[in-house]
């Protein structure tokens, strides 16, 4: 898809260069010839076409404002999360803790902010476990053709697993050996995390292999083929390159689910413990406490929503400006 | 056509098996002690005895096999027995999966929960179909219209925001603070009445309209790109030419066509909307098959975790097979090799 924007691109600038020597003189001003002569880059396109959709940039605002919040809230507001003060519980939103307490008297706001960290480097890691895996399967299986059979195959089949309620079978049974394994936060968040991955890599695959179908029988690929490229120096320098608009993507799409998933599994009491709480646990923790203090389950709630809305609307930010047919 | 679906339901057979291996496997390779529950005062031998009662000392190959014996023999021939009185076979001493917890036949739970599912889970996805065409209909037509910008915006928004927050916001605002609807979903209630019949829909209401605002969202947005994508297609304006009314041009020309796909999106979201619902279940205290799955989890219920999770799989693999034959049916134009 790319090489031909790079075409079009080349074509363009030819153009314009065409274009200031007929106009050096009299047809057009001097700033416009600037402009003109001005090197466009492919990256700087897509960004441009990007801030022209107001909800990706304002979900690029919010993504940015959460993770720097849970990342640097902790510093300016610096009471333990765990720390629990009976005489404070409950409370509703107080100067000392502007959420509020939770019934043993934790404060609300410093754990949504801890809690905000383990949700988001879950949404990441596992993101990224299945970004690199969909990938490794779509190019294996769209490159090579006796791959293609098999690992479809096995792409099809876990798209017919009922990925939730496995889910929640591998943590309840593995949470204890993992746990005793690599201690109480590592294990699950290690479990989590890969299980998360490898349930979720299917759809980047699929469409990662249709990609690299089209593109390899491009003349380029051919091209390189025949001055006799080795297949790995391919595959990094001409396939990769020129799929990675549906990689992006699915990142985005992938960080989404995997923090939805996450914050599902919690809510289910089968994520992570209280003790380390993500978003999820607090909203699910705070459920049995609804008619005291409904704050509880409206901020984590809060947080979730808008970290995924606002990733989701990056995604369809980026799948427009990356979609040539559709960049001015 | 024929020749396609049963070519296609002889493949699902195989992937069904491996499925359920894969299940069976995860279940089997995971710590897990069914007499871990009893009292410690329960001696070593006795908890064997109970271990080589359930079969549990036979090797896995073997467990397997009786498993699917059970699974495949003796329960659909067990539901022909009760249900219809018709015995093919020793009807009476018939092996059926027994819950460990429970000591039932783990079918007869399900054949419990299932209605309460399948209300609540039915019911809003149909009126989740209902809402998510006229508004992908409406919002494809006067596309960029601030119709189209509200209704895109409030499917992101639904399609983003997990049912699990919806549903807790509803139960704070319609339930803790205008008392209109009750925050338990009460299974016991029999509709006999005008009052239950009220109390009933009472109930049903947020968990429906949760799980609906939910399903619209995602089915509208389709709707959308469908009808779209049908707008501009030279049949549409030879229909337009001969000087159809818009009405006409699109509630019969484009909306049969666009229709198609997502005809197909909704069989493939049926499967995912049940496991969907074990959240909603879960939020709302209905006690249907989802809420009867994180029991069996919890108390570490192998035979009914199992059978459940195959439940779910059948379910995705037979409404996948549906949705490519209707797909078929509704589009000559797709030819079946």
């Amino acid at each position: 898809m790319w090489s031909t924007v790079f075409l079009i691109l080349e074509f363009a600038m030819n153009e314009n260069t065409q274009s200031t020597e007929i106009a050096g003189d009299e047809h057009f001003p001097t700033e416009e010839l600037e402009t003109l002569t001005q090197h466009r880059s492919l990256w700087g396109d897509v960004w441009r076409q990007f801030r022209k959709h107001k909800g990706a940039m304002m979900g690029v605002i919010v993504f940015i404002f959460i993770t720097l919040m849970v990342s640097l809230g902790p510093l300016l507001h610096d009471i333990e999360p765990s720390a629990i003060n009976f005489r404070e519980r409950n409370f509703g939103p107080t100067l000392a803790h502007p959420l509020g307490t939770d019934n043993i008297g934790h404060d609300t706001l410093a754990q949504m902010l801890a809690g905000g960290q383990v949700s988001l480097a879950v949404g990441f890691s596992a993101m990224l476990i299945a970004l690199l895996l969909g990938t490794l399967i779509g190019v294996l299986a769209g490159f090579f053709k006796s791959l293609d059979g098999p690992l479809m195959r096995l792409t099809d089949l876990f798209l017919a697993l009922p990925i939730l309620p496995l889910l929640l079978v591998i943590i309840l049974l593995f949470r204890d050996t993992l746990r005793t394994l690599y201690g109480p936060e590592a294990g699950i968040f290690m479990l989590i995390v890969f299980v998360i991955g490898i349930t979720s890599w299917m759809h980047t695959a699929r469409i990662v292999r249709s990609d690299v179908l089209g593109i390899k029988e491009r003349e380029f690929v051919i091209a390189a083929h025949s001055i006799g490229t080795r297949k790995r120096r391919i595959i990094f320098r001409h396939i990769l390159p020129n799929i990675l608009s549906p990689i992006m993507v699915s990142a985005t799409l992938g960080i989404a689910n995997a923090i939805i998933t996450e914050s599902a599994l919690s809510f289910l009491g089968l994520g992570f413990p209280p003790d380390f709480p993500t978003w999820g646990r607090l909203l699910y923790d705070g459920a049995n406490f609804i008619q005291i203090t409904p704050a509880r389950v409206i901020w984590p709630g809060l947080f979730i929503a808008l970290t995924v809305l606002s990733v989701n609307y990056i995604g369809d930010g980026l799948r427009d400006a990356l979609d040539p047919r559709l960049r001015g | 056509m024929i020749h396609y679906i049963l070519r296609r339901t002889l493949i699902a057979i195989p992937t069904l098996l491996v499925i359920s291996f894969i299940i069976f496997a995860i279940l089997d390779l995971a710590p897990n002690d069914p007499t871990g529950n009893l009292p410690m005062t329960v001696p070593p031998e006795v908890r064997a005895k109970i271990r080589s009662s359930l079969g549990l000392d036979e090797p896995m190959h073997i467990r397997f096999g009786l498993w699917l014996v059970q699974f495949c023999v003796n329960e659909p021939l067990n539901i022909l027995y009760e249900g219809f009185g018709i015995s093919i076979g020793d009807a009476e001493n018939r092996t059926r999966i027994i819950s460990w917890s429970t000591r039932s036949p783990v079918v007869d739970l399900i054949i419990q929960r299932t209605p309460q599912t399948l209300w609540v889970v039915g019911l809003s996805y149909l009126f989740g179909i209902l809402i998510a065409i006229p508004i992908g209909i409406v919002s494809a037509y006067r596309q960029y219209s601030w119709f189209d910008q509200v209704g895109t915006f409030i499917s992101m928004v639904g399609f983003s925001v997990p049912t699990f927050f919806t549903g807790m916001v509803a139960i704070i605002i319609f339930s803790v603070q205008l008392r209109w609807f009750p925050m338990i979903y009460d299974t016991t209630l029999e509709v006999d009445s005008w009052q239950n019949f009220v109390s009933q829909v009472k109930q049903m209401i947020m968990p429906v309209a949760v799980l609906a605002l939910y399903n619209a969202s995602q089915l509208s947005r389709f709707m959308r790109a469908s009808i779209l994508d049908n707008l501009n297609l030279d049949y549409v304006r030879t229909a337009r030419s001969k000087g159809l009314s818009e009405r006409v041009v699109l509630l019969i020309h484009v909306l049969r066509n666009s229709l198609i796909p997502v005809v197909t999106l909704i069989a493939l979201g049926i499967p995912t909307i049940f496991s969907g619902a074990i959240i909603t279940e879960q939020i709302f205290r209905v006690n249907g098959l989802g809420q009867l799955l994180i029991i069996a989890i919890e108390s570490a219920d192998i035979p009914l975790v199992q059978t459940l999770t195959f439940i779910f799989a059948i379910m995705i693999v037979v409404f996948n097979l549906i949705a490519d034959v209707v797909y078929g049916i509704l589009d000559p134009r797709i030819r079946y090799e």
